[in-house]
């Protein structure tokens, strides 16, 4: 190091022989614990790892001898957040379905987590927001097919609706045109005098016509003053909402070819408690009776 | 003190003794001819200076301590459901309180505002004064002059420090030098334990770290603070403000030639050289070369090299070289605090003087007062009631059977009183909107929130479908207490059909 050894006249440091646009590099001396704090960190490093789960092999990795591991990490705060829902879980066991709206915290509680079963076992067909579509009724209005308080929800829930559960919510509207019970004109008077009924534009003369076969044929179950039933099943047809469309031609085909939307059983997939929290939540949803 | 330090000095080594005045053979740590390529650490025994500004800074350490250590235990009386202590952080709260201070996290922009200040409140000093931060108030230097003394009264002044280390070990040096890291272990541990007063409340936990009932993180946070406290205090000292602080580099560009600096007046005292008492040496400046400026020095160096990275302006070789001046009769300010600036002027034959209005220091002061007040501003009007109202937007709104149209909105209402407050929910702006809120007990105009709390309620606004020409409309909610009729208004919009 002894040879050609520069020195910047100001600073009086040896320079490092480099130069940019005359600028030159002062090799300024380091601090020898620096350089002792770098062989700690060099240490260091070599015991990480050992201690901590380091080199990568083929199939697996060296898991350090403090057996440290993100994943058991993650097991562990996710058992410890299952057991301070637990003290929750269990109230929502044991509370009736009333007890828990009328709760404050267990409200919030099953908000948040129908909220999160709801995304996760519902939304596919009623959307994200519950707002659903075509065929798949919206949860947040006030317009319940079978019923819309705590309870109705609940049975709802556990058994579907036409689905393989022997205790399922079952109605069938028959296929007035497909099984030939109208003929099309008369098809399309009941079309005009249901419309009528929901104060949509109509044909008050077809209307008129449509009134008597309605009575005849379908005030059984949509009741004389179209109604409906929710212990039947029955849709109100005087109402503002449509679940398959409120235009002529789809009411046309509800009564030519009928529906029969399906909604699945969830008890058995879903445990006690998760049916709860979610009917509490769609009851929340703004239409609960 | 001194004059027995002088004494050993000069028993240390036998320098050359001048009437009057003693010539030290302290060295600069940072000496041209020294430097490797790896820097040993020369150990620095820093002498007793005594002067005005010694006592300046014995009592900015009196002050910097005690409000480090006594603030924790101010009490500030909240009423109930808050803490009564006055300055403290509150983490598990999530709350800051300062005295008729609290703030929230989403308050942040306090801390952001001081912390603009801090900075260039530093940036003002220092194009004024240089590194006053770094000379008198930074924790380091308070800390490390702190173990000196405490080092000075258990080992005795330079000459006699030197001369122990230099001896080979016996009792009376292991008993020295034990009491001496004792003491520093001691202070270390206050150090570090006063710290954890800020996190907590103090009084508890005191107790609980007497029965050792207190959180290990309060152990741990003790133990980290006291090893560093102890390791930069008493070993690292003058290499953290050199090697490990970035203000040394940052000062070059807040400094001009306007700024007060300690500056050895190199126009009157070079040539440098001994001279008799009382006689005009000639061809000599008026420095004696006593070197006493690079005795006291807390970082080592050499002033007299001029301005350096190093030099915390700590102001001591001004009190060592004034007491110099006194002893050879010579005017005091051979080293004192000026301008560069100055030293030209002086230089050419004109007279020196001070600038302050520069416009750096004008932009500086400008920015501190306008932030300042905003600062103020924002606290004296701070509410102590938010809220914030979140819409739905899925789905964007609802059509009810009777065909009107429902939005749902999720309301979050902060009460920063420390006592339950009741709030009554109106919506404005479209006739004929209903308001409901989930939830059996809750009613729009009873909505409860506890003390110091935020609470949260799902609301449905419901407008016939007539009174919607739009879809989308303005609508505002009206927060009102329903005590004291405190009003907050929230902007939102209400979605409805084409």
């Amino acid at each position: 190091m002894a040879h050609n050894k520069e020195v910047d006249q100001v600073s009086g440091t040896e320079t490092t022989g480099h130069e940019w646009d005359g600028i030159k590099e002062l090799n300024t001396p380091l601090p020898r614990w620096w350089l002792w704090t770098f062989y700690a960190c060099c240490l260091w490093a070599a015991a990480y790892w050992v201690v901590m789960p380091a080199w990568p092999l083929i199939s697996s990795h060296t898991t350090g001898v403090l057996g440290y591991s993100s994943r058991a990490q993650l097991a562990k705060s996710m058992d410890t957040a299952r057991a301070a829902q637990g003290q929750y879980l269990e109230r929502i066991q044991s509370a009736s379905l009333e007890q828990i709206a009328d709760d404050r915290q267990l409200l919030d509680f099953a908000m948040a987590g129908g909220g999160s079963a709801f995304a996760v076992n519902c939304s596919q067909c009623h959307g994200l927001g519950a707002a659903g579509s075509t065929g798949f009724p919206n949860l947040n209005d006030d317009d319940w097919i079978w019923g819309g308080d705590l309870e109705a929800i609940s049975q709802t829930i556990h058994y579907g609706i036409r689905s393989e559960h022997a205790d399922t919510r079952f109605n069938m509207m028959p296929a007035f045109g497909t099984d030939q019970i109208l003929d099309r004109a008369q098809i399309d008077d009941v079309a005009e005098y249901v419309l009528s009924l929901s104060s949509s534009a109509s044909d008050p003369a077809a209307a008129e016509r449509g009134q008597a076969v309605f009575v005849e044929q379908c005030s059984a179950c949509h009741m004389e003053d179209g109604k409906g039933s929710q212990e039947l099943g029955a849709p109100n047809l005087t109402d503002a909402i449509w679940l398959y469309g409120g235009d002529k031609a789809a009411v046309v085909a509800t009564i030519t070819s009928s529906r029969s939307g399906m909604m699945p059983a969830w008890t058995g997939r879903l445990d006690e408690t998760t049916i709860k929290q979610l009917a509490v939540y769609v009851h929340s949803l703004g239409g609960g009776q | 003190m001194v004059d027995q330090a002088v004494v050993q000095d000069a028993t240390a080594k036998p320098a050359v003794r001048r009437e009057g005045v003693e010539r030290s053979d302290a060295e600069p740590v940072n000496k041209k001819e020294l430097r490797s390529l790896y820097q040993k650490r020369v150990k620095i025994y820093p002498r007793l200076a005594r002067g005005s500004f010694r006592r300046l800074k014995w009592i900015v350490m009196a002050l910097t301590l005690g409000v480090y250590y006594v603030t924790p235990w101010l009490r500030w009386d909240r009423g109930l459901n808050a803490p009564d202590q006055a300055v403290l952080i509150d983490f598990p709260g999530r709350r800051f309180y300062f005295f008729f201070i609290e703030i929230w996290p989403q308050e942040v922009y306090y801390l952001t505002g001081l912390l603009i200040l801090a900075a260039i409140g530093l940036f003002l000093v220092t194009s004024l004064a240089g590194r006053v931060w770094c000379g008198y108030t930074c924790p380091q230097t308070v800390w490390t002059d702190l173990f000196i003394a405490v080092e000075r009264i258990v080992q005795g002044d330079r000459a006699a420090r030197i001369r122990l280390d230099k001896m080979p070990w016996s009792a009376n040096k292991a008993v020295r030098k034990a009491a001496t890291h004792l003491a520093w272990l001691l202070i270390a541990l206050g150090t570090g334990g006063a710290w954890v007063f800020y996190f907590a409340d103090a009084p508890t936990l005191a107790g609980q770290l007497a029965t050792f009932e207190a959180p290990a993180v309060a152990y741990l946070t003790i133990g980290t603070l006291t090893f560093t406290t102890y390791l930069l205090g008493g070993f690292a000292r003058e290499q953290v403000c050199t090697y490990m602080c970035p203000w040394p580099r940052i000062q070059g560009g807040l400094l001009d030639e306007e700024s007060l600096v300690i500056t050895y007046h190199e126009d009157r005292g070079e040539p440098r050289g001994a001279r008799k008492k009382g006689t005009a040496a000639a061809g000599l400046g008026d420095c004696v070369d006593c070197n006493q400026c690079v005795a006291v020095c807390p970082m080592g160096i050499d002033i007299r090299d001029g301005q350096q990275l190093e030099c915390i302006t700590c102001a001591l070789c001004i009190d060592a070289c004034d007491s110099v001046m006194d002893k050879v009769g010579l005017p005091r300010g051979l080293i004192s605090y000026d301008t560069l600036a100055n030293v030209e002027r002086v230089r050419a034959g004109e007279k020196p003087r001070l600038r302050l209005a520069r416009p750096r220091i004008l932009v500086y002061a400008g920015i501190i007062v306008v932030v300042g007040l905003i600062m103020l501003f924002t606290l004296a009007t701070r509410s102590d009631l938010d809220v914030s109202i979140l819409r739905d937007r899925n789905p964007l709104f609802v059509t009810l059977s009777d065909g009107s149209i429902r939005n749902g909105y999720t309301v979050k209402i902060i009460n920063k009183q420390h006592a339950p407050r009741v709030f009554a929910l109106e919506a404005e702006g479209i006739d004929g909107a209903r308001l409901d809120v989930v939830g059996n007990e809750v009613t729009a105009d009873s909505l409860q929130v506890g003390p110091d709390s935020l609470e949260s309620f799902r609301v449905f606004v419901a407008a016939p479908r007539a009174a919607l020409d739009d879809d989308s409309l303005d609508l505002r909610f009206q927060v009102v207490d329903k005590r004291t009729g405190e009003k907050v208004s929230y902007d939102s919009v209400f979605r409805g059909p084409q």
